[in-house]
């Protein structure tokens, strides 16, 4: 400012300008805010002090990569701490539902209040970010992914095979031990005519007590279901866990209940596929999980199962009442 | 420049023949893409391409068969920036009514689920929706306000003859191209640079010349000194070339297919497209908007701006600080922790920097705070650089590590990104609209100002709501997500997490509906004054001057 001493100045603060003008815009000649330069320059101290702490600078080739700071701090060290405590804090109860399990049975469980917390902790921890996204978050399924929580069990309902369904998935072709069958598509592979495949629908709604329609051709029905269906649904279409066919007797339908569906199920054969979760979660996990859906309600026990296959002959004489 | 009688045009010269080889080039690449190309999304995307450098082709001769381009150095070019003005409000209705489907895809996922078309769903639709609102609205009001500024602080007629026209219809091509890209499935899967390949060379191509266009205007300007908003402009087009450039170094897996691969992996590719995805907020959305502040608000509050001191040490603050902040978008990954501490260090340095525009925005209303009880224009100013404080103090916070942990991923990250995008960058742009759309047709004033102050309200109480429920659902979420029980395990599964925030993202949606809604009054305003209807011309600001440049 040598040779103008005196800027115009803003008629309203008194304040000088700089003197320039651009589109009628002007600039007042204003310090910097002092609070503003204040913080500014505390930023820069503190963020100067942090850097002095922690690791902050890339350093020259054998100089151990970067700096350590002072505290010589390691969020990877501190995650490898904390899943340790973790571990520590979890994995004797895991070890302890392990050994229960396999000495008494899953029903052992009950025994122990600890225990029973822990187990429904674990699997419904487990439960909820590996098996709601398909079952539900309480299991309760929806069309084509079953409801755990009832005592219908495609594969088994065991601890045992629920373990087994769990650890190798149904027909997950990767794992070598996956539960595996498949139903003919009988409409889309013209297996059977469509008639034929009303005619079976109808018997199938049958089994389950439902109504049909009066002119439906229920012998027929009935012959197909015979020379088709029994092998695997059984002549009395109580199905065969072991095949994983589904009861037709209980008006349980994984694939939705009305004429349609069922139609429509026979129709193209589903071919309902499920993971493998073993090597995706850690064995203690997997006990767990098995014995939450277990837990879920509907969980058989051996006394159960035989109950069920000693009363089968007698249900089945009436076509199907769901037991 | 060859000299036509009435020395107004350019007649057919050397520009015209360089833009007509780049559309014949252009042309010539998109038939052998659709004839040949690798996979069916570039067959199909490449007719369009096609018909795009068609319609260059077409609008070129048009115009150099009239004449040329109109060169009259007497006068401003202020036809581009009504271009500008009308593509900004036409892409701010495209990019937010797509934002508001895609709200109401995640609050209501049944509904707004449209089966018989796939490419609407979330996935496809949220980059529309993300470079609809930056690049296609953010982007014009950014080139047509800049044409305009440069012009009338340098006092000279923008530069290029045929190319500022490129640059604008070029850009205008680059949006269609990129987000029918995003529809057919095409992208390469980096935040805000998804287009692929070829979208991004021919940005590449209006980027320069944008570039080119802005540096010579400023370089035969009649004013000594260059004024704080061209620091800004050119700040902002500068680093945007160099993050555009880099982020998107690739080779094409085909030369003519809709596949590439980048040149980065792991987490150096996620450090590189962080560095790129926080600096455009920072030199698009930031710097630049910032250019229109410091135009606009002195402008309309006709106030000097309050302190030349504090824009020199806050620009060239910002411009060194900002560069380094990336990091913090990665904060607890596999990036080195050593890069997290400069990250986070650099973002808290960065609020001073931020705030001196702030400053300087709002001190320049000192002696005029009347207007904002007269004035929705000047309400809407104001207000949007309130929000750039608070923004610009929400984002250092959330930089530091500690809250990083709990913010990360969360919809606080979406609250945070709005009340920069709706309350700052997008009141920054309305404001300026309203103040050239007048100035530029050369009316009186708005066709209604009681559409102004209904549009202020409808948006402001569309951004609180907005804000509100993210910062609501966002800690909740953070909060459920590290829940543990008294035994060890995660108290709530994810879906559970999903489920909790629906009442929020209906809160979301209809916040987004009311600001919206303010948009669409505008465009309306807008068409009305353009038409030159006039109901209530109750003068609240003062005319732009009609100047004419320097010969």
């Amino acid at each position: 400012m040598a040779e103008d001493e005196k800027m115009p100045g803003d008629d309203l603060t008194g304040i000088e300008t700089t003197g320039h003008e651009w589109d009628g815009i002007t600039e007042l000649d204003n310090p910097l805010p002092r609070w503003w330069l204040w913080i500014f320059y505390a930023s820069i101290i503190w963020s100067i002090g942090y850097m002095i702490f922690m690791p902050a600078w890339p350093a020259p080739p054998g100089f151990d990569g970067h700096t350590r700071g002072l505290r010589n701090h390691s969020e990877r060290a501190n995650v490898a701490v904390a899943m340790s405590e973790l571990d520590a804090r979890r994995g004797p109860m895991f070890a302890e539902l392990q050994r229960v399990v396999d000495e008494g049975g899953v029903t052992a469980i009950l025994d122990d209040g600890d225990l029973l917390n822990f187990t429904l902790a674990a699997g419904r921890s487990a439960f909820g970010d590996n098996c709601a996204t398909c079952h539900g978050v309480g299991g309760g399924g929806t069309i084509g992914y079953p409801n755990l929580r009832d005592d219908d069990w495609i594969w088994g309902g065991s601890y045992d095979a629920i373990r087994h369904t769990i650890v190798a998935g149904i027909r997950w072709e990767d794992h070598p031990e996956t539960r595996f069958s498949q139903m003919p598509a009988f409409g889309r592979d013209g297996l059977l005519s469509r008639q034929e495949i009303s005619a079976v629908t109808d018997y199938v709604m049958t089994l389950s007590s439902l109504t049909v329609s009066a002119d439906a051709d229920l012998a027929l029905g009935r012959e197909i279901f015979d020379t088709q269906c029994a092998s695997c649904h059984m002549a009395d279409g109580r199905g065969d866990t072991s095949q994983g066919a589904p009861n037709l007797t209980n008006n349980i339908w994984l694939y939705g209940g009305s004429r349609e569906q069922i139609q429509a199920s026979i129709h193209r054969g589903p071919y309902g596929a499920m993971p493998a979760w073993e090597n995706r979660l850690p064995e203690p996990v997997i006990t767990a999980l098995a014995a939450y859906v277990y837990l879920l309600g509907g969980g058989e026990t051996l006394a159960s199962i035989e109950e069920a296959s000693l009363a089968a002959p007698l249900a089945g004489q009436q076509t199907g009442q769901p037991g | 420049m060859t000299a036509v009688a009435a020395g107004k045009k350019t007649g057919f010269d050397y520009n015209a023949m360089a833009v007509l080889v780049i559309c014949i080039a252009g042309a010539v690449w998109a038939l052998l893409a659709a004839a040949i190309g690798a996979d069916a999304a570039m067959r199909t995307h490449a007719w369009l391409i096609l018909a795009g450098f068609l319609a260059g082709i077409a609008i070129l001769t048009g115009v150099y068969s009239n004449g040329g381009i109109d060169v009259d150095k007497r006068e401003y070019n202020e036809s581009i920036v009504r271009y500008g003005v009308i593509a900004s409000m036409f892409w701010a209705i495209v990019g937010m009514l797509v934002g508001v489907i895609i709200a109401s895809q995640l609050a209501w996922p049944t509904v707004f689920q449209f089966e018989a078309f796939p490419e609407l769903n979330f996935g496809r639709l949220r980059p529309v929706h993300t470079s609809g609102v930056i690049f296609a609205f953010g982007g014009n009001v950014l080139i047509a306000t800049s044409f305009y500024v440069v012009q009338r602080t340098s006092r000279v007629r923008l530069a290029g003859g045929v190319w500022p026209w490129f640059v604008f219809w070029g850009y205008q091509f680059f949006i269609v191209v990129a987000a029918t890209g995003y529809l057919l499935g095409i992208t390469q899967s980096k935040e805000y640079a998804e287009p692929e390949w070829y979208a991004d060379i021919w940005l590449t191509l209006v980027w320069v010349a944008y570039l080119l266009v802005f540096l010579v205007t400023l370089a035969r300007r009649k004013e000594p000194h260059i004024y704080v908003a061209n620091w800004f402009y050119l700040a902002f087009i500068v680093t945007i070339a160099l993050l555009h450039l880099i982020n998107n170094l690739a080779m094409p897996a085909d030369w003519f297919g809709s596949r590439s691969y980048s040149a980065f992996a792991g987490v150096q590719d996620a450090m590189t497209q962080w560095w790129y995805g926080h600096n455009a907020v920072g030199f698009f959305l930031t710097a630049g908007f910032l250019g229109i502040m410091y135009y606009f608000i002195p402008k309309r509050a006709e106030r000097p701006v309050f302190s030349y001191r504090l824009s020199i040490v806050h620009f060239w603050a910002l411009i060194f600080i900002y560069i380094w902040a990336g990091p913090h978008h990665l904060h607890y990954t596999a990036l080195p922790e050593w890069t997290q501490t400069l990250g986070m260090t650099f973002s808290i340095m960065l609020l001073m920097p931020s705030w001196g525009g702030m400053i300087n925005g709002l001190m320049t209303l000192s002696g005029a705070w009347d207007k904002l009880r007269t004035d929705p224009v000047i309400r809407m100013l104001v207000v949007s650089v309130a929000f750039y404080g608070m923004a610009t103090f929400e984002g250092p916070v959330m930089g530091i590590r500690a809250v990083n942990s709990l913010s990360h991923y969360t919809d606080w990250t979406i609250g945070h990104v709005h009340s920069g995008a709706l309350g700052w960058v997008g009141f920054i742009s309305f404001g300026a609209i309203y103040c050239l759309v007048p100035w530029l047709w050369k009316r009186k004033s708005m066709f209604s100002r009681a559409l102004i102050e209904w549009h202020f309200w409808l948006a402001t109480l569309g951004i609180l709501l907005y804000i509100t429920s993210m910062w609501v659902s966002g800690i909740m979420q953070g909060l459920m997500w590290r829940a543990y029980n008294e035994l060890g395990f995660l108290e709530y599964s994810f879906i559970e997490t999903v489920e909790a925030m629906q009442p929020y993202y209906i809160i979301r949606a209809a916040g987004g509906l009311l600001y919206l809604a303010g948009a669409l009054l505008m465009a309306w305003n807008v068409y009305k004054t353009i038409r030159g209807d006039v109901a209530d011309v109750e003068e609240v600001a003062a005319q732009q001057t009609l100047q004419k440049p320097a010969e």
